[in-house]
């Protein structure tokens, strides 16, 4: 399996997933990748998913409407609603799954520079499982063994620390 | 307890950095009470309370039979967290490397253009 390596994923408490990503590229640039859906239709989704519908009104209280369309026909609707926008640094959004609506989460991303590259830490903070189990039913198609050894030594780092 | 409440045991549990070194620890083979409270400046109560937190999740056994060892590892709710967020870090993992080539992609496209705007240029 490929693995880059460059992807931290943590999870900071029960309702909590946090996502931290280097790209090699100035923020302004990593901000507008994010916003703009001429971009975001360019990178948005899985290997074998693309952007159907992609609409973006970015101003605070303005929102999203995406619509990602994957193998054998899936597809997935999500949308959201912009709370805070600091650009290039900081936004704050709900966003919620078609598939359970009402159950919304608040993901706060914030991006730092440093020497031409940028951090990203986007921070979901769930309000139920819902939204966890939008992700959980969109495949389990992983060996569990595998996955249990990945956790194991994430575990064991963690501990060793 | 179905998927869906199974999966928010199994997070709450692991949200605590003493559980989660209890299970690190039952990784390397059943325990006793005792030995799992030895790492840590804690009453037994306190290391029973995690315990507890943990068998309620079915993320440990406890073995009726045998006092002195009585709890030991129960891997296939973690296994079902651990697909979970496996699954969730692919998504971000694979729409992130496609990032990566727009970024590059950017990137050049900014050296192309001439930094201030010039006259025509043969």
């Amino acid at each position: 399996m490929k693995n880059t390596g460059t992807l931290k994923v943590t999870l900071p408490s029960d309702r909590e997933v946090a996502l931290i990503r280097v790209f090699d590229a100035p923020r302004q640039m990593v901000y507008d990748a994010l916003t703009k859906p001429e971009l975001l239709k360019r990178w948005f989704g899985p290997h074998g998913w693309s952007l159907s519908v992609c609409e973006v009104d970015l101003r605070v209280g303005g929102g999203f409407r995406f619509v990602l369309c994957g193998p054998d026909g899936r597809t997935m609707g999500m949308r959201g609603v912009y709370r805070e926008l600091s650009p290039p640094e900081r936004t704050v959004h709900l966003e919620s799954f078609d598939d359970f609506p009402g159950s919304e989460a608040q993901v706060t991303t914030v991006l730092v520079e440093q020497d031409g590259k940028t951090t990203l830490t986007a921070t979901v903070l769930s309000p139920s499982r819902e939204v966890r189990d939008a992700v959980l039913k969109s495949g389990m198609e992983h060996g569990a063994a595998e996955t249990y050894d990945k956790l194991a030594a994430l575990l064991a780092s963690e501990v060793a620390a | 307890m179905n998927a869906s409440e199974q999966l928010d045991a199994t997070f709450a549990a692991l949200a605590d950095p003493t559980r989660r070194a209890i299970l690190a620890r039952l990784m390397s083979g059943e325990a006793s009470v005792n030995e799992l409270a030895q790492p840590f400046s804690m009453s037994q109560p306190a290391i029973s309370k995690h315990l507890k937190v943990l068998e309620r999740a079915g993320l440990i056994e406890r073995r009726r039979d045998e006092q002195r060892r009585p709890r030991r590892l129960d891997a296939r709710p973690l296994a079902d967290a651990s697909a979970w967020l496996e699954n969730y870090r692919r998504f971000w993992e694979e729409s992130f490397e496609r990032l990566d080539s727009l970024l590059d992609e950017m990137k050049s496209q900014q050296k192309a253009q001439p930094p201030i705007k010039r006259g025509k240029q043969r």
